[in-house]
């Protein structure tokens, strides 16, 4: 059993009301830092965990804390992003819809040390329950004395507001959801200025994922180096992993990080094992925005050694053997999966979110779709292959915002990886039509996994 | 005034003041190592960033960090640093970019040159040319609209829309009631007016002169002539408006279209209102300043000899 921080006490009856999570022991993070430490004590415990950002990037919290400007007279902001819209990713409205309070004891901790006195949590308009929840946990708090004027007699002011998005994937990025959240329409912003500097209505903002933010109670009551003890390496913590696709068990799963990816796979405790007996083909290990690898490179690293779930184990290799931790949306494709059907439809998503700011996204997203279409629908050509692994090449790193390398890694990394599927498909495309697309049918083999030991 | 910052552009260095961005910097060397821009405009505020046309590497980062940009970046929007070594034409990366950058905005805007009246004066089929092949590897329809006509002056043709949103900028910046703006997301965002109003303001005429490509034109001149069969010339008058600085363009005896002055990277100096633009169409309501100066490689300056030897001309009739 591997250690619970966020959901240590999810199966407690009741969690999600005030009254039963300060029984737990829940909102003594406030207590102990508004009553016993500066803001930058906090900081400072941030920092020593190592916690790193849960919304995709992984960049360390503590330090983009210390980033935020503080010129004299300014308002500062925080930002909770709760948008999550990556496809495979669902592990933030897990955890506000069942232990909301963790959240808003986060973004309390979070606003002291960052010197916010007005915060917000920015949610995706169709989370309609998660809304309610978060704005009854809201006022159940306040009226418990947590939240607004002069909390717990410290002299601290706090209000914290829920503001839903109009539900566009782009509002997740950092700062088109600043922009969004100003009332305008949800565009990137041209970095920099980056949001410490110049944020939310001009002012310093830090901005962070709902899990990064539930993550600094716990490390304000037990202190940052006990978090940095859990965990490998640069990974510190737990991470939260919403487990889909081919498998047993999906679901939302706490973890620690640096667990085997193939005991996350296999073992009863997280996805129980692929479904129906069917072998393990691929797996998008960190959201759809991360490259896909096929099964005996999401398990071993290219020397042989266990794959982990960790930052640096997950990456290892580069794009050429790696991909990403993201979001940790984890997607298991078993042997009947078909590879071109799959990145077709994540370029459908990515063509349909563009903001259509900068023209390489805007233009490379519908092109590449179309392509992938055609190829899935048995009307491809060979040359379309290279003219999707170009038109990826084209739109990655040259776009305002990363979206555009989320939609280009997908379609690039699924080429790398399963040229052959794509070919075939081209050449067959009858076969592919029908499903067909088992093993059997490759000149040479897709690697698969049979069992796991 | 802070110490300047030392930058070299492919390979020749400058001095700056702090706060120049890299495309700015370019300009003051000038030449073929400028990068092109399609979106931003240093009138407007904001502008840029978003085409990116005028990707560029930065292989040295500054003096004080060498390390090369991990991507190329927009050199319209990256301010430089001391010591900061910058490739334009002599990387080939970013040559590379830049065509894919072409090819991705001929995917929704047709060269059909022929016809368009942008013609001649036309950033996308400059860059094109420059960086263009001649044959798309784009197999798939292309996306049609309407023309419409946005307020009694101006045609909207959405087909040839790159998106660089200068007009939103202008009609923001310029004038006091924004009626358009990006409607959609994607590729199948457009240029439009919430539920078809009309663009009517004193300053609405700008968003013309600002659009690179032939999206928005000017009623009162479209298919009137080719602007390189026009004579430019720049006039002035006294306006309780606007500067009142203008370039008229000439056709025979006739004013057939009135702009803003515009500088060699076809910016205007000042922008104008809409009664020079529209409503002083002659000549005894301009004070001629002398012809405008264009570029030799201009297309406008095509039908502009400079007195040359007379050739010999035959005095006796021919029976
Ligand atoms: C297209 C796009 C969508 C994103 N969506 C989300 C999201 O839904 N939730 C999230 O926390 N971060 C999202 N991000 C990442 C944010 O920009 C930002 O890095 C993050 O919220 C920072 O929080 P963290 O430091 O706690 O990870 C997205 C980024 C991009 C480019
Ligand atoms: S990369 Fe795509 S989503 Fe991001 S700013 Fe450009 S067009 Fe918009
Ligand atoms: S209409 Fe012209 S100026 Fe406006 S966004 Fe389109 S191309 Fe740019
Ligand atoms: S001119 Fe720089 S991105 Fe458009």
């Amino acid at each position: 059993m591997t250690q619970k921080i966020l959901l240590k006490d999810i199966n407690v009856p009741g969690i999600n009301t005030f009254d039963v999570y300060r029984k737990q022991g829940g909102y003594a993070a406030v207590e102990k830092a508004l009553k016993t430490m500066s803001p930058d004590d906090v900081v400072e415990e941030v920092k020593k965990s190592g916690l790193r950002g849960r919304g995709g990037a992984g960049f360390p919290t503590g330090m983009k804390w210390s980033f935020l400007a503080k010129p004299e007279g300014v308002p500062r902001y925080l930002v909770c992003n709760a948008d999550e819209s990556e496809p495979g990713t669902f592990k933030d409205r897990y955890l506000m819809t069942h232990t909301p309070h963790t959240l808003i004891e986060g973004m309390i901790v979070s606003s002291y040390a960052l010197g916010a006195n007005t915060s917000y949590i920015y949610v995706r308009g169709e989370m309609m329950p998660q809304i309610r929840i978060l704005e009854k946990a809201i006022a159940e708090a306040k009226n418990a004395g947590f939240l607004g004027k002069n909390i717990l007699g410290s002299g601290y002011d706090l209000e914290v507001y829920v503001q839903p998005g109009g539900g566009a994937y782009i509002c997740g990025e950092e700062t088109a959801l600043l922009e969004s959240l100003e009332g305008k329409r949800g565009n990137p912003r041209i970095k920099p200025p980056f949001p410490a500097i110049a944020g939310l209505y001009g002012c310093p903002t830090v901005v962070n994922n709902v899990e990064s933010i539930a993550a600094v109670s716990w490390i304000v009551v037990n202190g940052g180096d006990e978090y940095a003890k859990i965990g490998i390496g640069r990974s510190t913590g737990t991470k939260l992993i919403s487990a889909s696709g081919n498998i047993n068990k999906p679901g939302v799963y706490e973890i620690e990080l640096g667990l085997p990816v193939e005991e996350f796979i296999y073992s009863d405790e997280y996805c129980g094992g692929i479904a129906n007996g069917k072998r393990l083909k691929a797996v998008v290990a960190g959201g759809s925005s991360v490259p896909i690898l096929p099964a005996n490179l999401i398990l071993k690293l290219a020397n042989g050694q266990p794959r982990l779930m960790s930052y640096e184990s997950l990456s290892e290799g580069g794009f050429a053997t790696g991909t990403m931790l993201g979001s940790g949306g984890f997607i298991v494709m078993d042997e009947d999966s078909c590879i071109v059907r799959n990145t077709w439809n994540f370029s459908r998503f990515y063509h349909h979110e563009s903001c259509g700011q900068c023209s390489p996204c805007r233009e490379g997203t519908g092109w590449m779709e179309k392509v992938l279409h055609r190829i899935e629908y048995g009307h491809g050509k060979m040359s379309d292959i290279d003219l999707l692994v170009d038109v990826a090449k084209k739109i990655e790193g040259n776009t305002i915002c990363p979206l555009g390398d989320a939609a280009a890694w997908p379609v690039a990394s699924a080429i790398r990886h399963f040229r052959d599927e794509f070919e075939w498909h081209v050449k067959e495309p009858n076969a592919a039509m029908e499903g067909n697309y088992g093993l059997a049918n490759y000149a040479d083999p897709i690697p698969v996994v049979e069992t796991a030991n | 005034m802070s110490e300047k910052v030392k930058v070299t552009i492919d390979n020749i260095e400058i001095e700056v003041d702090p706060g120049t961005t890299i495309l700015n910097a370019a300009r003051m060397i000038g030449g073929d190592i400028v990068p092109p821009a399609m979106c931003y405009y240093s009138k407007l505020k904001g502008s840029g960033g978003k085409c990116r046309t005028c990707l560029v590497k930065v292989s040295q980062g500054s003096a004080k960090d060498p390390r090369p940009m991990p991507k190329l970046v927009a050199s319209c929007r990256t301010t430089v640093m001391d010591g900061m070594i910058v490739q334009n034409i002599t990387s080939p990366e970013v040559i590379e970019a830049r065509k894919g950058v072409v090819e991705f905005l001929l995917i929704n805007h047709p060269l059909d040159c022929p016809v368009c009246d942008q013609a001649g004066e036309c950033h996308l089929q400059d860059l094109s040319f420059e960086h263009g092949k001649d044959q798309s590897r784009y197999e798939f329809k292309r996306r049609t609209f309407e023309m419409i006509d946005i307020g009694d002056n101006i045609k909207l043709h959405m087909n040839r829309c790159i998106l660089c949103y200068r007009c939103v900028y202008t009609a923001d910046q310029i004038t006091n009631q924004r009626v358009h703006g990006v409607l959609g997301r994607g590729d199948a965002s457009e240029i439009g007016t919430y539920i078809s109003k009309a663009i009517d303001n004193d300053f609405s005429g700008n968003v013309i002169d600002v659009c690179p490509v032939g999206a928005l034109t000017d009623k009162t001149f479209r298919f009137k002539n080719r602007v390189w069969f026009t004579k430019p010339v720049d006039a002035h008058r006294d306006c309780d408006k606007c500067c009142g600085k203008v370039t008229l363009w000439y056709k025979g005896e006739d004013v057939i279209r009135v702009t803003g002055r515009k500088d060699q990277y076809g910016e205007v100096d000042e922008f104008i209102c809409n009664t020079c633009r529209f409503d002083k169409k002659k000549t005894n309501d301009w004070t001629i300043d002398g012809p405008t100066k264009v570029s030799r490689h201009s297309v406008i300056s095509a039908n502009h000899y400079e007195e040359k030897e007379l050739l010999p001309v035959i005095d006796r009739k021919i029976l």
